[in-house]
Parts: C-alpha cells; structure tokens; sequence
C-alpha cells in the first residue's frame, strides 16, 4: 500500500511539473471564457447550453495529458522497473488512474465552480453538474490512461487517442448532460452507473495494452 | 518460471528461447549462477546480451526451456528510469521507498557512486556518464540478491568504472549474484564468462 501511494503521489507530483495540471484547467476555463463571446450576451441561451458546453471542455481538455501519461514512463524504463519488482500492470494502472483522477479530475471540479459563473449557468444547476462531473470524471481519467496506454509510441498517438476516446466517452457525455436537461428523468443514475463500469474496468484495460507494448 | 525469495539466490536457465517476432533471439541457451558468483555475458551487438537480461528479469517469457530464480532482482540498463524534472535524491527515494531500502541505505549507495555533490541536481543536467552512476546507484540502493548489469561500463570514466567494480565484489562477497553484459571485460575476477554467438547461443 505504501509503494502504491508513493506512485501516486508521483503521478500527481509529474502532473504538477509537466503540466499535465494547468493545461487542462486552463483549457476548460478558456471554454468557458470564450463561449458566451461566440453566443452574445443571451442569458437564457446561455443558461440552457452552458453546462453541455462545460460537459464537452471536460471531455475534450482530458484528452490533453495523453501524451504524458505513459509514453515518457514507458521510454525512460519505468515501467519495466515496476514490473521488475512485482507490479502488476493492472497495479500500474490503477495507480496511475487514482494519479490522474487526484491531479486531473479534483482540480477541474473546482474549477467548474469559477466556469459555471464564467458562462452563466443558473446556481440552481451547479451542483447538478459538480456531481455529474464527479461521477464522469474518474470514468474519464480511466479512459485517458486507457488510451495513452493504447496508443503510446504510435506515430499520431493524439490524434488517434482523440478518434478512441470520443466514441467511448459519448454515453458520459449524453448522460452527463442530459442531467442538466428540463427533464432529467433518471440520466444521473444512469450516468453513475456508466461511469462505474468505465472506472472498474480501466485498469484491467490498460493493464492489458501496457502489457501489450512491452518489448 | 519460478521466482522466490530466498536467502541462498540461485539462476538457472535450461535450453531456453526467445523469439522476438518471428526471430529467434536466444536459442537452446543454458546457464547457472549461484550465490557469490560473478557472471560475464560477451558478444557482439545484437547477440541477445540485453534480451537474456530482460528474460532473467522477468521482463520477457521464454517461449521454450526452463527458468528458476530464487531471490529479487533489480537491472540497470540503459533507461535512466528517473524523473528527469527531480533532483537526484529526490528520484532515487523514490525507488528506494518502492524496494524498501531504508535512506541509509540510499545514501550508501550515492556515496558509493560518488553523487552526493549531485544530490541537488536535476536529472535532466546531468552527463551521460552521471545518468549511469545514477542508475546504479538505484541498482545498489534496491535491497536486490541478483544484479543484472547491460553494459555498466559505457560512459563511465576509469575511477567511476573502479567505483562499480568495488561495489560488484562487496556485493559477490556478501553472497550476492551479478551478471555484466559487457564488452570489456570487467577488472575484477569474475567466476563465469559466457561468450553468446550471433544466433543467439552460448559459443
């Protein structure tokens, strides 16, 4: 347990250093500034599209990191060192998705706080959103591990990271804002539960292509 | 494969192969070291030097042959594995908590390669020949039985070179196995030599 936390804490600590913290973020929030320049001052237009938009800066400002989530590690041997002392590659990539959610997922929450303000989303919404937001997240940082694990060392691996993360996140996506719709229905519940499935089978997929890329 | 802990450490492989692809890296290939022992692996580039390391690792399966290795290992080759943004302490305590090793231990083995006037350092300034001192100096500070060594001596000068070979012989004396793929031969005595050919087999 001590070594799993201590890379974590790695994971997040390169994060902070490559810029795997601040990209995102400020991405998202430059959406969040720059859309109501595009719409004009239309509060009601706004209120009803802004949290779809924040929705889909989440999703897109995951793809960022991609890069640097595996491929570095797996050029500089690090990989090969924790399997040589006994790691999993399930364990590696369960620890580098709890990296990912503490240095992605909490830092982009807080600032869907500022975002909602900054696009005009009605109070009343936000929590809706921080709580779908908090399901969806985890489930995206799985995926972007996933991904990075899947398309590390291809010619084009951001690009074709994008091609395969979209169409997989798209049920997060509709779920997600579907909780913010007029009519919600059950979308949180159902969101909730699409996440937790992408979530508890990250690992096991990315174990699987971290293993794959092994040579 | 079998791979235990054990403070008697013992290597065996029997006949085994590697493909990578469709080529036969290692073929047919035996060997075993015991406890206290110093093996020297030789040949020439692309024999399958480093891909028999990797496969002791664990880091590689054989696809024929027998493997046993009784007790922990730890390979320094020529990935750095060391966040290049960290100072070199910082980096290699990061290792050292993921084998256990307690910080004297670390410190010993940065003193031993000679980098505590590096300890402050990031790894990203650091020379080719201090990267190597680096990487083994996480080899030294791992708390392992069975060091496996691809090509220690590249990029080292002479006192580095004689550093490393001190640490080989401390770490055969105090019943450790070392296995150095090299092209020199290492200045110290060392108990086996294993001359691998071009196909991949002991010559």
């Amino acid at each position: 347990m001590r070594s799993f936390l201590a890379l974590v804490s790695r994971e997040v600590r390169l994060a902070w250093t490559g810029g795997g913290l601040w990209l995102p973020v400020i991405f998202y929030l430059a959406v969040a500034t720059l859309f109501p320049f595009v719409t004009g001052p239309d509060k009601a237009l706004l209120a009803r599209t802004g949290g779809g938009i924040l929705w889909i800066a989440a999703l897109l400002s995951t793809l960022l990191p991609i890069e640097r989530l595996i491929l570095p590690d797996r050029q500089a041997g690090v990989l090969d060192q924790l399997a040589l002392r006994g790691w999993s590659d399930e364990s590696i990539a369960a620890a580098k998705i709890a990296g990912q959610i503490l240095a992605f997922g909490i830092p982009l929450l807080l600032a869907t706080v500022l975002g909602s303000a900054l696009i005009g989303l009605p109070e009343a919404k936000l929590p809706v959103l921080l709580l779908g937001l908090a399901f969806a997240l985890p489930a995206l940082s799985g995926l972007s591990v996933t991904i990075a694990a899947l398309t590390a060392g291809l010619s084009g691996a951001s690009a074709l990271g994008g091609l395969l993360f979209v169409p997989i996140a798209i049920p997060l996506l509709v779920f997600g804002a579907g909780t913010l719709s007029e009519a919600p229905g059950n979308a949180m519940q159902l969101l909730a539960a699409t996440a937790l499935a992408i979530t508890a089978l990250s690992p096991f997929a990315a174990g699987a292509a971290l293993r794959a890329g092994r040579t | 494969m079998t791979i235990r802990q054990a403070s008697i450490l013992t290597l065996t492989l029997e006949n085994v192969a590697v493909y990578r692809g469709n080529r036969v890296v290692l073929r047919d290939l035996s060997l075993s070291a015991a406890s206290g022992e110093i093996l020297w692996i030789r040949g020439a580039n692309g024999c399958g030097k480093s891909t028999l390391l990797r496969l002791i690792a664990g880091l590689l399966m054989p696809e024929a042959g027998e493997m046993a290795v009784e007790g922990r290992i730890a390979l320094a080759d020529e990935n750095l594995a060391l966040d290049p943004n960290l100072t070199v302490a910082t980096a290699l305590n990061f290792w050292a908590k993921m084998d256990d090793a307690g910080p004297e231990m670390l410190e010993t083995a940065m003193t031993d390669m000679d980098l505590q006037s590096l300890r402050d350092m990031p790894v990203r300034y650091l020379s080719t020949g201090q990267r190597k001192r680096a990487s083994i100096a996480r080899l030294l500070a791992s708390n392992a039985g069975i060091w496996l060594l691809d090509e220690p001596y590249n990029g080292l000068d002479s006192a580095s070179c004689a550093r490393l070979d001190q640490a080989i012989s401390r770490h055969a004396a105090s019943g450790g196995i070392i296995l150095v793929a090299a092209h020199q031969h290492p200045s110290i005595n060392v108990t086996l030599s294993l001359v691998m050919d071009r196909a991949g087999r002991a010559a």
